[in-house]
Order: C-alpha cells, then sequence, then structure tokens
C-alpha cells in the first residue's frame, strides 16, 4: 500500500519541469504520512524515463505505456491512472494543475468518487485530514480547506512548489501497469494538431512573463515587449485591455479572467493595475513595473518600479539584458 | 439539439473581496455578482448552436435562491428554461456541485452539455469534467471553436502551446476558453420575456463533510511601492537589484 501516487507528467520524450515539483512535493507528504511514494507514467514510449523518475525520489516507478496513450486524452489517461492508483492503493493522489492536469484530476476524482483539492499553493497533513491553501477569486483571498476522505486527490499550482533535485545515485523498482484501454476506445479523436508558430511555453509555466497593456499605444508596438521577453528568457503576456481591443490573442492574458501566473519575475509595461490584473499576477516572486504615471496602482505591488516613458525605458532594458545574456 | 449550460453566479472580477463574519466565507456585502465570465461565453455558444441547428437551450445553476437574478440574465440572453438547484451554502468542493449538477442534468434530454472553463471564484477547472465523467458522456475542455455536423461535434482546443481539433460524437460536454463566443447583450424584448419564463427551482442537498473550508483568509499584502528611479537611467539600477538583491536574473 502507497502513502502517495503522483502523476508526472512527459512531453516529447522527457519529463516535463512539473514533475520534480508534483515528485517533490510528493516525497515530502509521503512521509508525512509515513508510506512510500509512487510515481507514475503515462503516454506511448515513456518506458525509457522511468530512471529518470526514480532519481526524483520514487520509491516505485508505475509505468502505463501504450499506443492509446499517445496523445493526452482524458478517456485514455483516466483509466491509466486509475490502474495506477488501484496497484497503488494511496491516500493521496497529486497531479500538476496544468493543462494536462486541470483534466486527469477531476475525472480521476470523479472516476474514484474521491474529493479533489485543485491548484493548491500549500499542502500539509493535520490530525490524519490532508489540509491545503488554495487561492479562491484568482488570489484575491485564500481558502486553509481539508478534505475527509480515504483517498484525496489534489493538484498542485505549477511554479510554486520546489522541485526535486533528481539523486543520480538512486534507482527504484519499475511496475507496468496494463492501462487496459485500445485507442478506439478514445471518444474524443484528435484530427490534427494545429502548431503555434512558435514552440511557446505556456505563461502558468514561465519563469519569466513580460506583460504589456494599453501603455504600448497600439499592436504595433508590441515588438518592445516581445524582445524584452526575448532578452530575459520569457514568455509575453498581456493585460484584459489590449485582449479585449483585440491587440493579443487571448491566451496570453493575465488576470482573473485570464491566467493567473507566478513567475519568478513578472515585468508590466505600461499596464495600470487594474484589481482583475493585479489578481492574476499578485503570487509572482518579483514583480517589475514600468509606467509612465506614477499614480498607477501596479506600484503598489510591484517590488521595483520605473516611472517613465516605456518607448525608452524598455528599450534601455532590452539593451541591458542582452548584454548580461552574453557576458 | 439539446442544450444544457451549467452557470454559476459569482463576485465580479472588478470586486475587492473581504473576509465574512464566519471567517470561511466571503463577505457579501458590496460584492456585486454575476454570471462566471466563461459560463457566459457556454451560454452564447450554446445559443449560437441552438439558433443554427433548433433545439433548446436549459441553464441550470446550483446557488444560493440570489441567483434567479443570474438565471433571468440566461433567459434574457435567450435561454428557454431555468433551473434552480437552491443551495443554503457551505462548502461543497468540486466533487460535491458536480454530483449535484449530473443529477439534475440526468433526466433531462441533453445532447451537449456546456460550461465555462473554470468559475472565477473557486478556479477549480473541475466540475465541467466531473459531471461529464458522472452523466458517462465524453468531455473536451478549453474550446475555442464548436462546429456541429453529421451527428459529431468538432471542436477547437487550446492545449499547451497548439490548438487541437478534436471529434466527438453527442451526447458530450465542452468547457468553454475565452474566444469560444462573445456573450450578447439581452435585447429589450429578450429582457420583458424573461419575466415571465417560469424558473423552476428546487431545494439542493446539504454539502457531505468531504471538503470542508476551514478558514479564508486574505494574501499577504505585498510589499511593493519602491520607484527604482525616472526614466531609462533608471534602468542599470533595475538590473543590478534584479540581480544582487532579488536573484532573479
Amino acid at each position: 500500500m502507497g502513502a502517495v501516487c503522483a502523476f508526472l507528467e512527459t512531453a516529447k520524450g522527457k519529463l516535463k519541469k512539473s514533475a520534480a515539483e508534483v515528485a517533490g512535493e510528493g516525497a515530502r507528504l509521503a512521509r508525512a504520512l509515513g508510506g512510500p511514494l509512487d510515481v507514475v507514467l503515462a503516454g506511448k514510449g515513456v518506458t525509457p524515463l522511468a530512471a529518470e523518475a526514480a532519481k526524483l525520489g520514487a520509491d516505485r516507478v508505475l509505468v502505463a505505456d501504450a499506443d492509446a496513450l499517445a496523445s493526452f486524452t482524458i478517456d485514455g489517461h483516466v483509466r491509466a491512472l486509475a490502474k495506477a492508483i488501484a496497484a497503488s492503493s494511496p491516500k493521496l493522489v497529486l497531479l500538476a494543475a496544468s493543462v494536462v492536469g486541470k483534466d486527469l484530476a477531476p475525472a480521476v476524482a470523479a472516476a474514484t468518487s474521491s474529493p479533489l483539492l485543485a491548484d493548491v499553493v500549500g499542502l500539509g497533513v493535520k490530525d490524519g485530514r490532508i489540509v491545503a491553501r488554495k487561492p479562491i477569486c484568482a488570489g484575491k483571498a485564500i481558502a486553509n480547506v481539508s478534505a475527509q476522505a480515504p483517498l484525496a486527490v489534489v493538484s498542485l499550482r505549477p511554479n510554486v512548489f520546489a522541485p526535486q533535485p533528481p539523486d543520480a545515485s538512486r534507482s527504484a523498482p519499475v511496475e507496468i501497469v496494463d492501462a487496459g484501454v485500445r485507442p478506439d476506445e478514445i471518444r474524443t479523436v484528435i484530427r490534427q494538431v494545429l502548431a503555434k508558430a512558435s514552440e511557446k511555453l505556456d505563461l502558468t509555466e514561465a519563469d519569466v512573463i513580460v506583460s504589456g497593456g494599453r501603455g504600448l499605444k497600439g499592436p504595433e508596438n508590441f515588438h518592445l515587449v516581445e524582445k524584452l521577453a526575448e532578452a530575459a528568457g520569457g514568455v509575453v503576456g498581456a493585460s484584459r485591455a489590449v485582449v479585449d481591443a483585440g491587440w493579443r490573442p487571448h491566451e496570453e492574458q493575465v488576470g482573473q479572467t485570464g491566467k493567473t501566473v507566478s513567475p519568478k519575475l513578472y515585468i508590466a509595461v505600461g499596464i495600470s493595475g487594474a484589481i482583475q490584473h493585479l489578481a492574476g499576477m499578485r503570487t509572482s516572486r518579483c514583480i517589475v513595473a514600468i509606467n509612465i504615471d506614477p499614480e498607477a496602482p501596479i506600484f503598489k505591488v510591484a517590488d521595483y518600479g520605473i516611472v517613465g516613458d516605456l518607448f525608452e525605458v524598455v528599450p534601455a532594458l532590452t539593451e541591458e539584458l542582452r548584454k548580461l545574456r552574453e557576458t | 439539439m439539446d442544450l444544457i449550460v451549467c452557470l454559476k453566479r459569482v463576485p465580479d472580477s472588478a470586486a475587492r473581496i473581504q473576509v465574512a463574519a464566519d471567517g470561511k466565507s466571503i463577505d457579501p456585502a458590496g460584492v456585486e455578482h454575476v454570471i462566471s465570465p466563461y459560463d457566459e461565453m457556454a451560454l452564447e455558444a450554446a445559443l449560437q448552436l441552438r439558433e443554427k441547428h433548433g433545439g433548446t437551450v436549459t441553464a441550470v445553476s446550483l446557488g444560493p435562491p440570489e441567483a434567479t437574478k443570474e438565471l433571468r440574465q440566461a433567459l434574457a440572453m435567450g435561454a428557454d428554461k431555468a433551473v434552480l438547484l437552491k443551495s443554503s451554502g457551505g462548502a461543497r468542493g468540486p466533487q460535491g456541485t458536480a454530483v449535484l449538477l449530473a443529477d439534475a442534468i440526468r433526466p433531462r434530454p441533453h445532447d451537449v452539455v456546456l460550461f465555462g472553463r473554470q468559475s472565477i471564484d473557486a478556479d477549480n477547472a473541475a466540475v465541467g469534467v466531473m459531471v461529464a465523467s458522472l452523466l458517462g458522456i465524453p468531455i473536451v475542455t478549453l474550446a475555442t471553436k464548436l462546429e456541429f455536423a453529421g451527428g459529431a461535434m468538432t471542436a477547437h482546443r487550446e492545449a499547451e502551446g497548439a490548438t487541437e481539433v478534436v471529434e466527438v460524437r453527442l451526447p458530450a460536454a465542452f468547457s468553454a476558453q475565452r474566444g469560444l463566443a462573445e456573450p450578447r447583450y439581452p435585447s429589450i424584448k429578450g429582457i420583458m420575456t424573461a419575466k415571465k419564463k417560469p424558473i423552476e427551482e428546487s431545494e439542493a442537498a446539504p454539502p457531505s463533510a468531504a471538503v470542508s473550508v476551514e478558514s479564508l483568509e486574505l494574501p499577504p499584502v505585498r510589499k511593493g511601492g519602491r520607484i527604482v528611479g525616472k526614466g531609462k537611467d533608471a534602468v542599470p539600477e533595475l538590473v543590478r537589484l534584479l540581480r544582487a538583491e532579488a536573484k532573479v536574473l
């Protein structure tokens, strides 16, 4: 019987960044619950990753490797994970609250009639109950929640939990799990994948985000934000105002009706800082604001602010960061 | 095509959130409530599908008695029927909510069940997936486009850094991502008609103890407000601080 069963995501033959976060938290919770950590890999051709997964603190690696799992689908992956859970009999199932995890966690909770604590930023065990800190209203408030059940499913907000450093000397037994699902049983058929021009990282998983707002005056000036993001090794975000105006695609929107992000560094360019925007980025580790209006609310939450014309400040900052990267 | 849309009454995104006297819930004083924005997009998508393919749109909400306001809004936008599962409050968690919604949907004809990608208060992004699972139908989440032809729905889905084109036979569920449909404003005629449409009400079972909220707190106030300087001359100092002090570069 396991204490924690942690689902590790893979992509393109590698463990995703979230895997080390989920495994690290899994190892910690397994110790608190006094049992082992099982980690689960599910996909097509994921078996070779078992050794790497073991290095993240696993006591056992459960692998579901099947053609039907080639692409992520709820139908396929929930069967695989349910089989792994049956093999592990854990008290706690952990996943990342990523795009994949947000599909899989509730499906697994429903399939096992278990309570779900979704997108949590803190996790622990208190008097035998699983307790968690769960932001609501995009982080305008934090609920301290608990689950009372033989099995609880918890998804962890990406970029919040400390990643487990790999232990090169560690190995763990590998157990093959028969997902028991054929490709023709997947009811949602992926006919086509329309790739974006660039292989952009999702905002919620980025370490650095540079967001632009109405201060940029028009979509044609967003190249300033793009170049700064590139120099800072980050991705581009946007305020609701500029998404509503059609300057930027909706998937870049940061805020309560967009994405909630917690990067290491968040640079707000020409964004005044409406309540709903602040709600979506206030948990960033370091916030920088560049705005011409010294009274802009964004400066109240920014760790560092520069009051000034973004059309001068942003190119100067881009140049400075480029120099830094070259040295 | 019979469409069911699940709607949640939530505090508006512009609302400032305060903790109520019980220490566990949001203080409703001075908070404006709305249909959760993604749910409203799902409703608009349902209305557009009905306009193209015929059928009915039923709006279902689990919420307090005041949620009749949001259901009236749905009727004014064009929904044919509205169902309120009246809840006296208390935390249920997404699983508890999903069980009640699924029980309400199961006996009704449902070719398509629509949700928002997540409510903007609980932020779980879970109820849609759970309801679909309980109903035994597939779900495509994060839909940005829906097209129906030949008994199957083709959905564009915003996956990680790419768009998946997913085909699924009905009955099926979908969750709306921004981009799916821009909600319409109710017409005067719509508002007048909505006043006369009945809202079917029933009492929702009390929540179980599987999930409970122990307390609600406001996040720590960020100690911001440090202005490094003015204009581009402040850039070198900013970079120094980001490296030496914040250690993020």
